[in-house]
Order: C-alpha cells, then sequence, then structure tokens
C-alpha cells in the first residue's frame, strides 16, 4: 500500500517496530492479535534481540504470524509449537524462544506437550491467547468457551454438563515447578497493552537468566467469532471473560522461590 | 583387539546399541524419543552414554511432542535423530509429514514389531506400506534403507544422515525387532566421519544484513503449493535416479529368484544355500533401498528367470512393489509369515520346491 507521509515537519515519536514487516495483517477489525504481535516485536526491538530471536506460529488465525514478525519463525502443527520451540532451544540454548499459541491449539490439541513443557521448565516464553472460541475454522467451541457461550459447535450455549467448563489452564501451568512466571494479561485499552509490554520484558529478561518457563496468557476478544462489534466484543471481553479468567500474576519468581 | 576394549571400534553388540552409539560417532546433535518395545535400548544407550557426547538426549511425554522436537531442532539446522517401532511410529506421521512438506532433514528408525494396533513386540514387516508410500497425508516419500546386519544397522546411519541432509528430506531405517535385539560383530564408524555443514535455510537468528528463515508447510495459494509439491516429486525423482540400492546373490543362472529384505533376506541366504545343494538354480535381490526400489535390476531379473518368489514378514506389500516392476514379465510368487512370526529357511525352500514342481506339471 503506498500511503503518503504526514509526517513532513513533525517528529516521528510512535512507529512501526522494525521487527515487524511490511506485510498488512489480515486479522479482522479490533482483534487482539495484531496489538499482541506489535507488544512481542517492540520487546524484541528494544532488547536488540532481532538476531538472536526464534518464534514459533501456531495453527489457528495466528498461523501466519510469520509473515508479521520480521525474525526467523517455524510454523508448528496445530498443539505442537511448544514442542518445537523446545526442539529449537534445546540445540540453539543462546537464543531467545518462543511460542505464540491460541486457545484450541495450546489448551486442547497440545495440552500434553503444554503441560510437559512447562513441566520441563523450558527455558521459553510461551505466549497464550485465549478468546475462548476457534477463530480460524469460522467460531467453534473452545475449551475455554464459557459457560452458556454460544459458538457454531455449541449452538444452544455450552451446556457444562456434556462439554465441561472452561479450561483455566494456565491456573494449572502455574501449579508446575517449571513455571518461572506465569501471568495473564489483556490488550484491549492502552493501560492494558502497557501492563503487557511490562509481562513481555520481563518474561524475556528472565529467559536470558535461564530461569524455566514463562507463560503469558492474553484474555483476548474475536469480534468475528463473537459476532460483535469490536467496541462490544471489548465491552463483552470485560463484563463476561474477565470474572472467569481474571487479570493479574498467577505467580512471580518471588513465589517461584518459596 | 579385544571385542570388550570400549576405545576399539570393533564390538560385539545389539542392533539398537549399534544404531545408537553409530549415531553419536555420525556427529548426532539432537535425538528426541520415547520408550517403545523393542527398541528401548537405543534411548537408554543414548542416555548412558550422552554425558560422552556434545548432543541433546531427551525423553519426551509422546511420539507426538518428540516428532515435533525433532522438527524444531532440525528447523533449526541440528542433526537429529528419532527411533521408535509401529505404534509410536503411527503417532509420528503426522510431524514426518511436515517435516517431508517443510524439507526439513532427519533420520527416524522404525524397529518394527507385528500389528495391526497395539500388535506383538516380536519382529515384522508389516509397517513396508507405510514407510514407502509416504505414512502420513499428503503427497510425499521417505528415503527409507533396510539393514540386514547389525553392521548396516549402524553403517545406515551415518549414510542415512548424509541423505536427509543431501535431499532435505526425513530418511528411515526401516529394520525389525530381531535385528533391534540381536547381537553380532561389527566396526563402528569412526567418530567424526560425517562433517557438519551450514544450512544456510535453518532458523539459528535472523542475520544482521541477510533475509530471515522461515520453516513452515504452509503454502494457502494452490498455485505455490503446487510448485511446492512439483519440486518435491523432482527430489524424489533424483533419489529414483541417484540412490537405488541392492544386493543380489547367484542371480546370473537362477531359474528362481527371491526377493526379500532386511532380516528375511538373510533368511533367504541360507534356503538358496539348501535349494543350491538339491540341484535349484536360486538366486536372491535384496532391495537395500525399499524407496527408491530398485525397479530396474528387477524388471531385468525378470525377463531371465522362470519366477519370482517375494518373501516377506508381512501378508504381502513389497510384493506390490514387485509385481510393478516385473509388469508381468515372469510369475510372481509370495510367501509371508505375519503377526510376529518369522518364516524359517525350510519353509521358504517348500515354497521354492513348489513353485518348480508346478512349472514341471505345467510343462508336461
Amino acid at each position: 500500500m503506498d500511503i503518503p507521509p504526514l509526517t513532513n515537519g513533525f517528529e516521528i515519536v510512535y512507529k512501526k517496530p522494525q521487527t515487524l514487516t511490511e506485510t498488512p495483517m489480515h486479522y479482522c477489525p479490533g482483534c487482539g492479535h495484531g496489538v499482541v504481535h506489535r507488544v512481542l516485536m517492540e520487546v524484541v526491538d528494544e532488547m536488540g534481540i532481532q538476531d538472536k530471536t526464534i518464534g514459533v506460529a501456531p495453527v489457528g488465525c495466528s498461523v501466519f504470524a510469520y509473515d508479521y514478525m520480521n525474525i526467523d519463525m517455524q510454523e508448528a502443527a496445530h498443539g505442537r509449537a511448544s514442542a518445537v520451540a523446545t526442539g529449537i532451544k534445546r540445540v540453539l540454548p543462546d537464543r531467545f524462544v518462543f511460542s505464540y499459541q491460541g486457545d484450541g491449539d495450546l489448551a486442547a490439541i497440545g495440552t500434553a506437550e503444554t503441560i510437559h513443557v512447562v513441566n520441563r521448565g523450558e527455558n521459553i516464553l510461551m505466549v497464550f491467547i485465549n478468546n475462548a472460541v476457534y477463530g480460524m475454522t469460522g467460531g467453534q467451541m473452545a475449551p475455554t468457551t464459557l459457560d452458556g457461550m454460544k459458538t457454531t459447535t455449541s449452538p444452544f450455549g455450552r451446556d457444562p454438563k456434556s462439554a465441561g467448563h472452561p479450561l483455566k489452564i494456565t491456573n494449572l501451568i502455574a501449579q508446575l515447578p517449571g513455571a518461572y512466571y506465569v501471568t495473564r494479561q489483556a490488550a484491549h485499552t492502552a493501560a492494558s497493552v502497557r501492563k503487557l509490554k511490562k509481562a513481555v520484558q520481563a518474561a524475556f529478561q528472565y529467559q536470558k537468566l535461564n530461569k524455566g518457563t514463562c507463560f503469558i496468557e492474553v484474555v483476548s476478544n474475536c469480534p468475528s467469532g463473537w459476532k460483535m462489534t469490536p467496541a462490544e466484543s471489548n465491552k463483552w471481553l470485560e463484563e463476561n471473560m474477565f470474572p472467569i479468567f481474571p487479570l493479574g500474576d498467577l505467580k512471580t519468581p518471588a513465589q517461584t522461590m518459596n | 583387539m579385544s571385542t570388550h576394549d570400549e576405545k576399539s571400534d570393533v564390538r560385539i553388540m545389539k542392533g539398537n546399541e549399534a544404531l545408537a552409539e553409530a549415531a553419536f560417532r555420525a556427529g548426532m546433535q539432537a535425538y528426541f524419543g520415547y520408550p517403545i518395545t523393542p527398541q528401548s535400548e537405543v534411548i537408554e544407550y543414548l542416555m548412558e552414554e550422552q554425558p560422552n557426547y556434545d548432543c541433546v538426549v531427551l525423553q519426551a511425554e509422546s511420539e507426538l511432542g518428540s516428532i515435533n522436537m525433532v522438527f524444531g531442532a532440525a528447523g533449526a539446522g541440528a542433526r537429529v535423530m528419532i527411533s521408535s517401532s509401529g505404534p509410536g511410529i503411527s503417532l509420528m506421521q503426522e510431524g514426518i509429514s511436515y517435516m517431508a512438506s517443510a524439507q526439513l532433514p532427519c533420520l527416524i528408525a522404525n524397529i518394527q514389531r507385528g500389528g495391526p494396533g497395539l500388535g506383538t513386540i516380536q519382529p515384522s514387516q508389516g509397517d513396508y506400506f507405510q514407510a514407502t508410500k509416504g505414512g502420513g497425508h499428503g503427497d510425499y516419500r521417505l528415503l527409507v534403507l533396510a539393514p540386514a546386519s547389525v553392521q548396516e544397522m549402524a553403517d545406515f546411519v551415518v549414510e542415512g544422515f548424509r541423505l536427509a541432509e543431501k535431499y532435505r528430506n526425513p530418511v528411515m531405517i526401516l529394520t525389525d525387532g530381531a535385528l533391534g535385539q540381536m547381537m553380532e560383530k561389527l566396526e563402528l564408524p569412526k567418530a567424526g566421519c560425517l562433517p557438519h555443514t551450514v544450512m544456510p535455510w535453518a532458523t539459528t537468528g535472523k542475520p544482521a544484513d541477510g533475509e530471515r528463515r522461515i520453516i513452515t508447510s504452509l503454502f494457502m495459494q494452490p498455485e505455490k503449493m503446487e510448485e511446492v509439491n512439483l519440486l518435491l516429486q523432482k527430489k524424489y525423482q533424483q533419489m529414483e535416479a541417484e540412490e537405488v540400492r541392492y544386493e543380489e546373490h547367484e542371480v546370473e543362472d537362477a531359474d528362481v529368484i527371491l526377493v526379500a529384505f532386511g532380516l528375511v533376506a538373510r533368511i533367504c541366504q541360507k534356503t538358496m544355500e539348501l535349494a543350491r545343494k538339491k540341484g535349484l538354480r536360486v538366486g536372491i535381490l535384496r532391495p537395500i533401498t525399499l524407496f527408491p526400489f530398485p525397479s530396474k535390476r528387477l524388471a531385468e531379473l525378470a525377463s531371465k528367470v522362470d519366477a519370482i518368489l517375494t518373501v516377506e514378514m508381512n501378508a504381502g506389500q513389497m510384493l506390490e512393489d514387485v509385481k510393478l516392476a516385473v509388469e508381468g514379465r515372469c510369475p510372481v510368487h509370495f510367501k509371508g509369515r505375519m503377526g510376529g512370526m518369522i518364516p524359517s529357511p525350510d519353509e521358504v525352500l517348500e515354497a521354492v520346491e513348489a513353485i518348480v514342481e508346478h512349472k514341471v506339471e505345467m510343462e508336461r
């Protein structure tokens, strides 16, 4: 896209990090993925580790994350991003390695990999985007879909008697000794983005110090899957998702030491 | 030199141990595995000896986990091996398909056991189709090597890594529980026998002044996906042109040729000796590469012999490739045992005699 520069005579104070590519993102209007991609790449930029960072993309809406992040990346099979990240990190222990996965990927089909990667304390960052729905395949029920929430495969609302309750996998993760830093964040307001960035910065610093697995859940929205406008989805996120997935640290290094 | 001397390259070892030691000596940089009979000695041996080598050895939570760790490590440019048996290899098919598409080299050892299902832990060749026809989803092939001795269990590790890296494609060593468990004398390959080369495509961190690397098997545009498929097919055609390997015995004057791979080829060797003593002119063709298959040589021999007898420890899988190669030039017979049963030289001989007698009757 040719967009004429509007910056003549002005000082640029906010711009695209050089670790994001020029490729326009395919995400729906209001989707949180773009923001989280940017936060990750801002931190990589600021730490000057573009040449030392390897990302692993999942299967799901962010399957093309490698089109947007200007770093070496691998595209994993559905659910296996953390296993792929393990393979990379084990042979390149001085690199920064992260996996980026959605709820279906990380908490359904990839649950075994998720639990065991963290239990071994693999020295990687796992970024977990939880929007309670399978976005890419068209809005089916996810392991984190809320009770009573309508999706294309729970058309009358998730029935816990048949489908169980939403899986709070981050709470499980926090119980494992291999987890060093586990936090649940959001990316829908300026304030939440700033907090998310602090968490990402901390996670990369911990990885540098070989501390173990860092796990960041981002409770996010899916306007298309939820059939809402972006503004409505953010309101719904706060009113319905946050009570079930409350934001904040689940495990901090101080707790890990105890 | 004593065979018990740890410093000696000449040892008496189990096939599984020979495979493991040869992998270290061939410069393996990572192994990810999961225990399964009859090949658990591979990971046990590697764990025990790992302190002596600069190599990652990790026991994963499942074969799904381990093959995807192989994906990651291979994508990062490491020389990687994985091993398992039937049920575990079935679980790995997802990752193997992804690796073939993403063009990642790795060495996979399948120490076959009887199936289907959980089956038995006794030796079998029931995974021939799975190994040679792809195994997972999509159009792809593995280069498949079939050792017939403990010596070859070691030699084919070196050759397997070399071929995997040459073609950027997974290579499979297809063997069985008997070869994995039995002990034989062998000469191990020398450490450092296979130098490491730089993999410019590997994701090791984007070079400051270079292009970033992406390892993927996702090509959404059908035109691009077809292009990738054509590239893969070109590699498989090159393998067919350059990598066919086989071994033959006494085929020059043979009336009946036994076609067998792996352990069964050794059983057929004994059958051949017994038959020759009885005045029956029997020869052997032993495919060493199962893909690419020695079709051309088989076609040549088929026009010179009365019959071919394919012998396998399955219901007749390589048999289909033999028939495709022979194209009706001579009758193709089959003798097989299944479910962990090993054919004896005598019962193969009986099959040979039945073919010869039948031919004599027909001529009357």
